[in-house]
């Protein structure tokens, strides 16, 4: 019995490579000698750098994943597609009025819209993204907030858009245009900065700025520290 | 009657809002609810003519999956221009096996289209299911003689095959509006585009079509025209708006949607009445006979 | 340097009526389509001098603004006494230029004052019409 690890045959840019099996796309890359000098960030499914487009062996369809999360298959085709140039609108927040449509004077390409959902098919978040789009037309603020909640900006959407439009950035205006204009202000927060701005710290920050480098650093060290929920069971 | 699945349209949930709001308000009270189709997408007016083209019919086809999937067999819907879209997809994709089997082999996460759903305009269903004599029962206060120019558009009455009235002399509005009490003006633009998206980029073509729509009913005493669609409500309003009193030679008729004054002859409190179209009600009002119920 | 697409102007009836699905030589130029349009002051040439230039393979009619001007209103549709759809011929046309990337009307070229007075409606018709 072998003591080796399992390699798989993997296809980057049309090359072939042998690589560990079982490891995601990003280290394969890696292993394969690629340096990941754009794309890629976080490396935890969180920051939509490592865009990829990938082809499994025997199957005609493109699909879109990111590098950091899919794990290799044998015979997998991939590409990166580490930054996609869809212009971003220019405006400014607060000059922005909810109640018009405003999404459409900013994207009118939303008005392309074909409904193919190929959008929907290239997200690697299962965001619901044709939804989103065909909720904006439509001037459904809330939705497209609902929706693209938990957009990471890959821009796979944008790439694959028959109609050129720009999923991320204008779902990112109208959960910005949400946050400013519709959402409830938090409460305790507008409290905290009353406090603030009656002057209930000013003391205890002009102690600390007036302490020595001695003093802080055996302040830091004796600081109250919220116990982990083990500590505290 | 057994609820019937509505199909809103961009507009309607937004710019047009009152159509939406007064179509629902009189269907509720005529007995027939419109139940809005889930998850619906954008028609995509207007409809693609050309022969290979299905793409840009996945949308309204979608439709008619979603359709299928709440079990009915018709879609209604309130926009003609989306009325028209929608039907000329579904000529084709219920007609073409080919076509319908492409349509679904792209709409891969869909059920399969099977065919047979019939997409109905508004007005068809007042004309064919109501029926003229049951929307004049509801009503309970009369319009009073108020002349109204019916003003059908284009897309509502063709292409052949796909218009609800013939395009030559229809009467569907004409119906509806003397089933209403209204006293009917008719013109001979009455099926004359509006301009239509020619609005965009080509406001002037849009305005000279509008210009002469409007003022062909105000010359023949129209006080009010009713349309059917968000995009002649616009055009017509943008005339108005535009030229105003004196190019029209005195006070413009008021535009309104057909379900707005439907709403209104039938006493409905919760539909808002259109602010242009209060003076109108009020001057008829002043020499209203008594024994109007 | 970008490569720039022109519009093909070979085999001009041929590709109309693959197009189109329409037979232009069962036009017999009545002008019935031309009297029943209701845009023809603006453009250049009517929709039965259109009809002709496809008779007789004319490039030049595809520099006409008719197609642009046309609304989509099928009032040509409904009188032709042959039953010739010039919608579709209309149709046509423009798709011979929109299919080579060339789109008639620039979406990001729309003042954002002219969209937020535009019902949805107008955007998403002029957009399918107009653009590729």
């Amino acid at each position: 019995m072998s003591d080796e690890p399992a390699t798989t045959r993997i296809f980057i840019m049309g090359k072939a490579y042998d690589v560990p099996a079982g490891v995601t796309i990003m280290d394969a890359m890696e292993y394969a000698g690629y340096r990941f000098v754009r794309g890629a960030g976080c490396r935890s499914g969180f920051c939509g750098a490592c865009g990829t487009v990938y082809r499994k062996e025997g199957d005609y369809r493109l699909e879109f994943a990111l590098a950091c999360q899919e794990m290799v298959e044998d015979g997998i085709h991939l590409t990166q597609l580490p930054f996609t140039p869809a212009p971003r609108e220019d405006y400014v927040l607060e000059d922005l009025d909810p109640t018009e449509n405003v999404l459409l004077q900013h994207y009118p390409e939303l008005a392309r819209c074909v409904a193919c959902n190929t959008c929907t098919k290239a997200c690697p978040q299962d965001l619901e993204v044709m939804d989103y789009i065909q909720a904006a037309l439509r001037g459904d603020l809330a939705r497209v907030v609902e929706l693209s909640f938990d957009c990471i900006q890959c821009g796979l959407c944008a790439m694959r858009c028959p109609a050129d439009i720009k999923h991320y950035h204008m779902a990112q205006m109208a959960r910005r245009l949400y946050g400013v204009s519709a959402s409830p202000a938090p409460g305790h927060l507008a409290e905290r900065l009353q406090e603030m701005e009656a002057g209930r710290y000013e003391d205890e920050l002009d102690a600390l700025v007036a302490a020595s480098t001695e003093e802080l650093k055996a302040r830091y060290a004796e600081r109250d520290i919220e116990k982990s929920s083990e500590e505290s069971a | 009657m057994d609820p019937i699945a509505y199909f809103p349209g961009c507009s309607l949930k937004d710019s047009a809002r009152p159509f939406e709001l007064s179509a629902l308000a009189v269907m509720e009270a005529l007995g027939l609810p419109l139940i809005e189709l889930p998850r619906w997408t954008c028609c995509g007016t207007v409809a693609s003519l050309a022969t290979d083209d299905l793409m840009h019919h996945v949308s309204s086809a979608r439709n008619l999956v979603r359709t299928q999937e709440t079990g009915g067999k018709e879609l209604v819907a309130l926009c003609s221009m989306c009325f028209n879209t929608l039907k000329q997809v579904a000529a084709r994709v219920n007609g073409d096996v080919d076509a319908r089997d492409k349509v679904n082999a792209f709409m891969d996460e869909e059920e399969d289209y099977e065919g047979g759903i019939d997409v109905l305009h508004l007005l068809e269903l007042l004309r064919d299911r109501v029926g003229w004599d049951a929307v004049e029962e509801r009503v309970n206060r009369p319009l009073f003689d108020v002349p109204v120019s019916a003003y059908y558009g284009c897309t509502l009455v063709r292409p052949k095959g796909v218009g609800i009235d013939g395009s030559d002399a229809p009467s569907v509005l004409g119906g509806l509006l003397e089933a209403l009490g209204a006293s009917v003006i008719a013109t001979p633009f009455d099926t004359e585009c509006c301009g239509s998206y020619q609005i965009v980029d080509r406001r002037d073509l849009a305005m000279d079509r509008a210009l002469r729509i409007v003022v062909a009913a105000k010359t023949r005493g129209a006080e009010v025209i009713v349309t059917s669609c968000p995009l002649c409500q616009h055009n017509l309003e943008q005339a108005v708006g535009e030229f105003g009193e004196e190019a029209l030679n005195g006070a413009a008729p008021a535009v309104v949607y057909f379900t707005e004054l439907m709403a209104i002859a039938f006493g409905l409190e919760q539909v808002e009445v259109p602010a242009r179209l209060q003076p109108v009600l009020d001057a008829h009002r002043l020499g209203a006979t008594e024994g109007a119920t | 340097m970008t490569r720039r697409k022109d519009v093909r102007t070979e085999r001009l009836r041929e590709r109309v009526e693959e197009l189109s699905g329409e037979n232009v030589f069962a036009c017999y130029q009545c002008g019935m389509c031309s009297a029943a349009c209701p845009l023809t002051e603006q453009m250049d040439r009517l929709p039965s001098q259109v009809i002709r230039d496809l008779q007789r393979d004319d490039p030049s009619v595809l520099e006409s603004n008719a197609m642009w001007v046309c609304a989509s209103c099928f009032a040509c549709e409904a009188r032709c006494p042959k039953g010739v759809d010039l919608a579709k011929l209309m149709e046509a046309l423009r798709l011979l230029r929109l299919r080579r990337a060339l789109d008639w009307l620039s979406v990001d070229e729309l003042p954002q004052e002219r969209i937020r007075e535009l019902p949805q409606i107008a955007l998403v018709a002029s957009f399918r019409k107009k653009t590729g």
